[in-house]
């Protein structure tokens, strides 16, 4: 096989996984977009948020040290205790949880019938609140998120594929984790949504909220729910994504990403958020390495949003979304 | 009429009051969509709310099914004083409701929306039902048979799995019934059953509601346009004219009382 050909598969290989990343992201988005239609531009900083505290919890991180610090004069950091993984993962879920229920309390609650714009500048509030929280809380540092993932190249896919081609591929074991966990997260929540009371009242709730009502859904029960799975995929991504390049605040970005993503899936269609992740990902990549050359690279920083533009034209609904049709 | 109720002119045994609506006021700014309204309703009972546009009667259901909170007046529901509710707790109540337009959820088959009518119904937690464990299995399946039976007695057998979406209006009408039913309510609201019907359609709908009121003993209270319809459906008629009562009673009573006529029949009628 030729050379081109063989790093262009390698290329998009690992450009598909970055997809994930992404998909990880935009699937956040779309949960709260299908139950409640707000564009929830906070879901980046969720992330954000949920790596802080892993990493805070799982290190003993002492919660507003600077503050506490500097009103009483002490000079307090840790607690002196360094938590396994799977239980600080528990304890930030939780908080995800608590943090869901102080949104719907604090902010969705007084906006209840406002227009959806109204909400979504309550979001890039809420985005800007909650990345102010996690510095106050956490501190601005870089810091290294561990929760004993499998990293560096994967030596099996780079043994077989040299066997068979003489060239061995480079995966990250991370990303195919990553792959994994998408894949799982996926398919809970496709089975809780169809198979599930609770699934059925959120899809009810999506669908028509008087009807919602009437039938006996609490509205504040379902947003508290859906924000609290929105905080635990947002969870997800801020694992990956912190393991991958540790938890910093340019994490938050990553959510300007999810945007084309979700104009390509659709703004509500799960498996949509997969796909649309997928395809940027991977057109991204390979866009940089066969055009990049050409004009100079740096491609990837627009590639997708143009890609993005693209879709908009001619399939405003994205390749999974309902299809808009007023009837007249 | 005693409080202990009465029995109708095809031999069915009326309860005692199930709901009673006192003096109830309600406004929008200055303007008074109800006044000071008293009426009741009887266990087992057909009870429709009549009168022209703008009467008040889609408020006065609004009021009952708590999507309205009235300024002035009581709601008293199985001897209860109700405290003002949002919907979803008037509906976990046992009042399920149907809406003029129509609200299904458009997006989800037939089946799954009669579902909807029994989430108030089904006891598992989140716990168990995100793990489908087997009390939240047998549950589901459990609450599956009786929404089966529903599906039977309205006849909808063959779009069980069609999404609600793509269903003429008539039928959509049907599944709103049956998600309302599903509920097993204590009081079941109609609002305008029949509006927008073919006859054919009307007919069908009719003798769903006489059926349902007949085979589970539901009490009905319904609003109606169709005068016709209302004096063959019910037990008796509250008549309502720009917010206010201006009768009450048998559809005989109602339909030889002068200002009935004068308001809702129109003179000529007389």
């Amino acid at each position: 096989m030729p050379d081109t050909l063989l790093y262009a598969i390698e290329v998009s290989l690992n450009g598909l996984m970055a997809g994930i990343m992404y998909a990880l992201v935009a699937l956040g988005f779309v949960l709260i977009f299908k139950a409640s239609g707000i564009f929830n531009y906070a879901q980046g900083v969720l992330a954000l948020f949920a790596a802080l505290t892993l990493v805070g919890l799982q290190k003993g991180q002492i919660p507003f040290a600077h503050i506490i610090n500097a009103t009483l004069g002490t000079d307090l950091h840790y607690f002196g205790w360094t938590l396994p993984a799977l239980v600080a993962i528990a304890l930030t879920a939780l908080v995800m949880v608590g943090l869901a229920w102080a949104i719907e309390r604090i902010v969705l609650q007084h906006l209840v019938n406002q227009a959806p714009i109204i909400l979504f500048m309550a979001t890039i509030g809420l985005a800007y609140f909650l990345e102010g929280l996690g510095d106050v809380m956490w501190g601005a540092d870089i810091k290294k998120l561990d929760v004993g993932l499998p990293q560096g190249i994967n030596e099996t896919i780079d043994e077989l594929t040299f066997n068979a081609f003489g060239y061995g591929f480079f995966i990250d074991n991370l990303d195919i984790i990553a792959a994994f966990v998408a894949g799982a997260l996926v398919l809970t929540l496709t089975l809780f949504s169809q198979y599930t009371k609770y699934g059925r009242a959120l899809r009810a709730v999506a669908d028509d909220h008087q009807a919602a009502l009437s039938v006996g859904i609490s509205l504040r029960f379902i947003w508290v729910l859906v924000w609290s799975i929105a905080g635990f995929v947002a969870l997800v991504a801020g694992i990956m994504w912190g393991s991958k390049s540790g938890v910093q605040f340019s994490l938050s970005l990553i959510a300007l990403k999810a945007l084309p993503v979700l104009m390509l899936g659709g703004f509500t269609s799960i498996p949509g958020a997969i796909v649309g992740g997928l395809i940027i990902g991977m057109g991204e990549k390979l866009f940089e390495f066969f055009a990049g050359p050409l004009i100079g690279g740096a491609t990837e920083n627009w590639f997708a949003y143009v890609l993005a533009l693209i879709f908009l034209v001619f399939r405003p609904q994205g390749l999974f979304g309902e299809k808009i049709i007023e009837r007249v | 009429m005693s409080t202990e109720g009465y029995t109708t002119a095809d031999g069915r045994k009326i309860g005692g009051v199930l709901m009673e609506m006192k003096n109830i006021t309600l406004r929008f700014g200055g303007v008074k969509a109800i006044t000071d309204i008293s009426f009741d309703i009887r266990e087992g009972e057909i009870r429709a709310i009549i009168g022209p546009n703008g009467a008040g009667k889609s408020s006065m259901l609004n009021v009952i099914s708590g999507f309205y909170v009235p300024q002035e007046g009581e709601v008293w529901f199985r001897g209860q004083k109700r405290a003002p509710m949002r919907p979803y707790e008037v509906a976990r109540q046992g009042i399920a409701r149907t809406f003029q337009n129509i609200a299904l959820f458009e997006g989800m088959t037939v089946l799954d929306n009669i579902m909807t009518g029994r989430l108030t119904l089904m006891e598992t937690g989140l716990a168990a039902q995100s793990l489908w464990w087997g009390k939240a299995q047998r549950e589901e399946v459990a609450h599956r048979e009786k929404v089966e039976k529903i599906i039977d007695f309205l006849e909808i057998q063959p779009i069980r799995k069609t999404p609600v979406g793509r269903l003429p209006y008539g039928l959509k009408k049907r599944v709103e019934l049956a998600r309302a039913l599903a509920a097993e309510p204590k009081l079941l609201l109609l609002d305008e059953p029949m509006a927008g019907m073919n006859v054919e359609e009307k007919e069908d709908m009719c003798r769903f509601i006489l059926d349902v009121n007949d085979e589970f003993g539901t009490t009905i209270a319904l609003i109606e346009h169709d005068m016709g319809v209302v004096m063959d459906l019910s037990d008796r008629v509250v008549v309502m004219d720009y917010g206010k009562k201006i009768g009450d009673g048998t559809p005989d009573e109602v339909r030889s009382n002068p200002d009935v006529i004068r308001a809702y029949l129109g003179v000529e009628h007389a």
